[in-house]
Order: structure tokens, then C-alpha cells, then sequence
């Protein structure tokens, strides 16, 4: 693994029973890189976010970021070490208005006049500061899908997960999320998780294809998209069509 | 439901001076029967406070609140007894209820206990003390010159005296306002509370476990603080019951004692300080009046009654009543509604 790594996983494994959802996964990320994790449904995408914050105990390997070991780890302790994730579904306080979602997140490790601060820059960068002031119970998915990436945003994370970050959101929202994502790329690092082709082909230079757990192959945008078995496989016909 | 917790601070100012207005005045314009029936509801207000903060903000839904209760009113008696006064006796009880919650906690929390089985271990823990201060009926069961007493109960319990008249025993209107400064003073403290970072990050627990944890926050220890708080609050109320009564007996740790508790907070209104307080005295206050008649058994109203509140004002008579009013207000000032105010 390279020196400049952020996080490095070696033979990450998780079992449950007699099913192994990450299986021996071998996988890094660089200080300030956005890279995109693929594969189809079950592939054990969300289940190795869960071991990398610490919500799922791994059967076997290790998980280095920064060069502390996560194993063993609460997830409090991780999220407190620099890693921040947005859900699949998102992860919210309904009865709460959208700012406030975001200042309890810049509230734990700030006072109340910086947290405030940091809320409104967030919204800003997000551009979601029309919705400062709605109750996120009210919000549209692929509104409340921005707002859990501004409040993970606001606890000032070195890496970033983002489980399906773009599902739901409509074409505007979904260009806007890409914008943000490359701005900031480079100032932390970024792990996606997407279904979306072209929004990857929007957002990434390197991606990495999970399938029954394991790194199936990892590569660059071009290489993946146009390896005929990763189409066949994972992405299917309709992805070869558009590449 | 967290919109209901944003109550603006007029609200709790309003409480607490009519929480004083009801101090100074009471003891003028009632008779001293009556004043010795307000303070019992004084006594379980700040009991029934205890199981409304932890459960309504803190999202910890305990089924042995009595516990606490019957373990501040034994720690008194004993201490009171023993040492002839009743301020230090207080505290100490207070001290082993917070001592007591942190041991019990720490297992349940650290131990990821949730949702029934943390109502579970709670209910049995208070059990267990019920039937063990049920067996401490022999001689042997002495501690200084208290006797536990088993089943009998501890007698002859001292009157609460005031900390700057430690050889004076209180007057029924002096314990009744005594009692009274206390349950304000925690009302408005546990309002500060839930208003600071802690009663934020407590509510968002009840709200969103996980989503807490994942920003960063602890809530193993979170947990812990609100349920030893919740102690301490149940502690003292037990301490004030032993002393008003002069009497503690191992019903106080009884499973009729937690399951009232749990009935004041819901009748009131759960996430809400005040509605548990108005559901205790409005219930106590019923089941007073209705044991006084002899043609229906007051149980089977009370029932009935908690039975009506649930299916048709399932927030509780408070949050219902708030909720009303508010819809009335809004109508006619014609508010929108979804829009927070910045």
C-alpha cells in the first residue's frame, strides 16, 4: 500500500453465520482521493462502510486510517478520529430543522457561535440554504440525502463514505452533488458508493468493483467501464450501451 | 415530536412563577388537611419528573423508577435515624441513588441493553430490592440503631428539618413549601438542561441512536448521565416521601409504585416536564376523590381512564391540549406551518 495512504484495509473480513459479506478485501485510499466503490446488490458494499465506522465488528483483518488501528474501536472513537458517513438511507433527526441537523454535528467539537458558523458555510456549499429552516421529516429524498451530507460535512471529517449518495435526487440536485464532491476532493478523501454510471463517470478517476465481497478489480474510469467482463457482470448491458 | 421540545423559555418561566405563586399562597388559603394533600402531590411531581426526563428526553423508557424511589426512602430513614438530623441524611440519599443508577447503567448501557430489555432489568433490579427488603423483618437486619424492619417497614421516620434550622422539625406548610422550592428548582434545572448541548445531544439519542453515534457523540455515556440524573431526581423525591410520611415500608419498591409512574407520564404526556405533573396530580387527585365514595372501585375508573387517554389523546393530556391550542393560535394569526423560524 502507498505511503500516502489515508485508510488501508487488509484482509477485511466480515461473516455472518455461514455467509462471508467481505471476504479477505485488500482495498486503499489516498490522502484527498475520491474513489468509487461499484457492484452489484450484495456485494458487501454497505456491510464494509459498517466496518470502517465501526457499527459491524469485522471477523478478521485490519482497518488502518492515519495510522491507527480502527478494530476494536467504537464508532464515536472513529467518526471522532476523521471518518464521517452518509447512509444509504439517510440518517437523520426529522423532527429538526435542517440547520439544526447540521449544527448538532459542528456542535461536538465546537462552541455554540462556530457551529453556527460552520452551518451556515456548509448550507452555502451545498447550496441547500433555502432549506435552512425546514424540518428534514418534510424533505424530499433527494433533499434529505444533501442535508446528511452537509451535517456529516460539518463534523470537519479527513474521509468521507457515501452510501448511494445521488439515489432519489433529480437531475439538478444530482449535477450539484458532483460539483461538491470534486470541490471537495483533494481538501479530504471520498469513498462512493453508487449505482449511477454516469454519475461516476461525473465524479471519479479511479473505481473499485466489489463482487461477493472481494476486489474484483480495481482500476481507472476508462479501464473499468470498458472491462467486458465488470459490464457484463456488474454493470450490465444497458452500461456498456452508454459507456 | 422534537418541535414540542422547542417550548420557548416563556413557557418555563410561566411554570416556575406559577410554581411560586402556588408556594407562597397555598399555605395562606388552605387548610392544613389540604396542605398536607398538595405536598403529596408536591412529593410525587418530583417523582414522577424523574421518569419524564429520562424517558421523554433522553429516550430511556425504565419500568423500575420506583427503585430509586424506595431506595432514596430507605437510605434516609436509615441515615436520619442514625445521625439525628436530616439535611446530611438527604444528600446521602441522593448520593446512592446517583452511585446506584451509575452501577446499574454502566452494566445496561456499556452492555448495549435497548428498548424491552433495558425495561426489563430495570423492573427486575427493583423487584429483587423489593423482596430483599421484604426478608430483613428479623433483629439482625439493623444498621446503627435503624431497623430495617422487613415487611413491617421503618416507623417513626424525622420530619425534614430546614438546613439553616437543623434543630427545628418543619411545619406541614413549611414542608409544603420547602418541597415546592425543590420541585421548581429541578423543573428549572432540567429545563437548562434540556435547552444546553447535553439536553440537545440527549434528545437526539431518543431520536436517532445511531445517527448520534455517527456524528460523534457517546451515547453509552450520554445514557449513563441521564439515567444517574434520573436517579438522583427519583432518590431525593424518595427521601422527601419517607419524611412526609414517617413511614417506609418495601411497598415503596413494589411494581404498583413503577407502573403509576410510567401511567402519570403517559396520562401527562411524554417528552413534556410539565404534562407528567399535571397527569400525576390530576390522577392522584381523582383516585383521592373516588376513594372516598364507596359505589365504584376507583381502580376500575382510573383504568377506564388511562385506557380512554391512550386510545384517544395518545400524546398525552398536555401535548393534546398544547397541540389544540397551538393549531388555534396559528389559524388565527394565520402561521404556515412546515416553516421552523430561524
Amino acid at each position: 500500500m502507498s505511503e500516502q495512504s489515508l485508510l488501508t484495509t487488509s484482509d477485511l473480513s466480515m461473516r455472518f453465520g455461514g455467509v462471508v459479506a467481505v471476504d479477505q478485501v485488500n482495498f486503499a485510499v489516498k490522502t484527498g482521493e475520491l474513489r468509487c466503490l461499484i457492484g452489484p446488490n450484495g456485494a458487501g458494499k454497505s456491510t464494509f462502510f459498517k466496518c470502517l465506522t465501526g457499527q459491524l465488528k469485522p471477523t478478521a483483518g485490519s482497518v488502518l486510517f492515519a495510522g491507527q488501528e480502527l478494530s476494536g474501536q467504537t464508532t464515536h472513537d472513529i467518526v471522532r478520529l476523521g471518518i464521517g458517513i452518509k447512509t444509504q438511507v439517510p440518517n437523520l433527526f426529522d423532527g429538526l430543522a435542517a440547520r439544526e441537523n447540521i449544527a448538532l454535528s459542528a456542535r461536538r467539537s465546537n462552541n455554540q457561535k462556530r457551529s453556527e458558523e460552520i452551518t451556515d458555510e456548509i448550507l452555502e456549499l451545498i447550496a441547500i440554504t433555502g432549506l435552512a429552516n425546514r424540518e428534514v421529516g418534510h424533505l424530499a429524498h433527494g433533499e434529505r440525502q444533501l442535508v446528511e451530507l452537509a451535517m456529516v460535512l460539518a463534523g470537519r471529517p479527513r474521509l468521507v463514505l457515501l452510501d448511494e449518495p445521488a439515489a432519489g435526487m433529480t437531475a439538478d440536485e444530482r449535477d450539484r452533488l458532483a460539483e461538491v464532491l470534486r470541490q471537495l476532493a483533494g481538501d479530504m478523501s471520498l469513498i462512493v458508493v453508487e449505482h449511477d454510471m454516469q454519475f461516476i463517470r461525473d465524479i471519479a478517476t479511479e473505481i473499485t468493483v466489489l463482487h461477493r465481497g472481494r476486489v474484483f478489480i480495481e482500476g481507472d474510469v476508462a479501464a473499468i467501464m470498458a472491462h467486458a467482463e465488470v459490464q457484463e457482470i456488474y454493470l450490465g448491458k444497458e452500461a456498456n450501451g452508454a459507456a | 415530536m422534537l418541535r414540542n421540545i422547542h417550548k420557548d423559555w416563556l413557557g418555563a418561566g410561566f411554570v416556575a412563577v406559577l410554581g411560586l405563586a402556588i408556594l407562597i399562597f397555598v399555605p395562606v388559603y388552605f387548610d392544613l388537611f389540604e396542605v398536607l394533600q398538595m405536598t403529596k402531590y408536591v412529593v410525587l411531581a418530583l417523582f414522577v419528573l424523574s421518569l419524564a426526563y429520562i424517558w421523554g428526553f433522553g429516550g430511556i423508557l425504565s419500568f423500575g423508577q420506583a427503585g430509586f424511589f424506595g431506595l432514596g426512602g430507605y437510605v434516609f430513614a436509615v441515615s436520619a435515624i442514625n445521625m439525628g438530623q436530616t439535611t446530611i441524611p438527604f444528600l446521602i440519599a441522593i448520593a446512592l441513588c446517583v452511585l446506584f443508577a451509575g452501577a446499574l447503567g454502566y452494566f445496561m448501557f456499556y452492555g448495549r441493553l435497548n428498548d424491552v430489555y433495558l425495561g426489563v432489568v430495570t423492573l427486575v433490579v427493583t423487584l429483587i430490592l423489593y423482596k430483599l427488603i421484604n426478608h430483613t423483618a428479623g433483629p439482625e437486619y439493623i444498621i446503627g440503631t435503624a431497623r430495617l424492619g422487613g415487611f413491617n417497614g421503618i416507623p417513626s421516620i424525622p420530619i425534614m428539618t430546614l438546613p439553616w434550622q437543623p434543630d427545628q422539625e418543619m411545619e406541614p406548610a413549611q414542608m409544603f413549601q420547602y418541597f415546592m422550592a425543590i420541585l421548581i428548582a429541578v423543573y428549572v434545572l432540567l429545563h437548562v438542561l434540556i435547552k444546553s448541548k447535553f439536553g440537545r445531544v440527549a434528545i437526539s439519542i431518543r431520536e436517532n441512536e445511531v445517527r448520534t453515534s455517527l456524528l460523534g457523540y457517546d451515547v453509552r455515556l450520554y445514557k449513563l448521565c441521564i439515567f444517574m440524573i434520573g436517579g438522583a431526581i427519583g432518590g431525593a423525591a424518595g427521601a422527601m416521601w419517607a419524611s412526609y410520611q414517617t413511614f417506609v415500608d418495601p411497598n415503596i419498591f413494589s411494581l404498583e409504585w413503577s407502573a403509576k409512574c410510567l401511567i402519570w407520564v403517559i396520562a401527562g404526556g411524554v417528552g413534556t416536564l410539565i404534562g407528567p405533573i399535571i397527569g400525576v396530580i390530576a390522577l392522584e387527585y381523582l383516585s383521592f376523590q373516588l376513594g372516598q365514595t364507596d359505589f365504584i372501585n376507583n381502580l376500575i375508573v382510573l383504568g377506564t381512564i388511562l385506557i380512554l387517554v391512550v386510545l384517544l389523546m395518545p400524546k398525552g393530556l398536555f401535548p393534546t391540549f398544547r397541540d389544540i391550542f397551538l393549531k388555534l393560535w396559528r389559524r388565527r394569526g394565520g402561521q404556515g406551518d412546515g416553516e421552523r423560524p430561524g
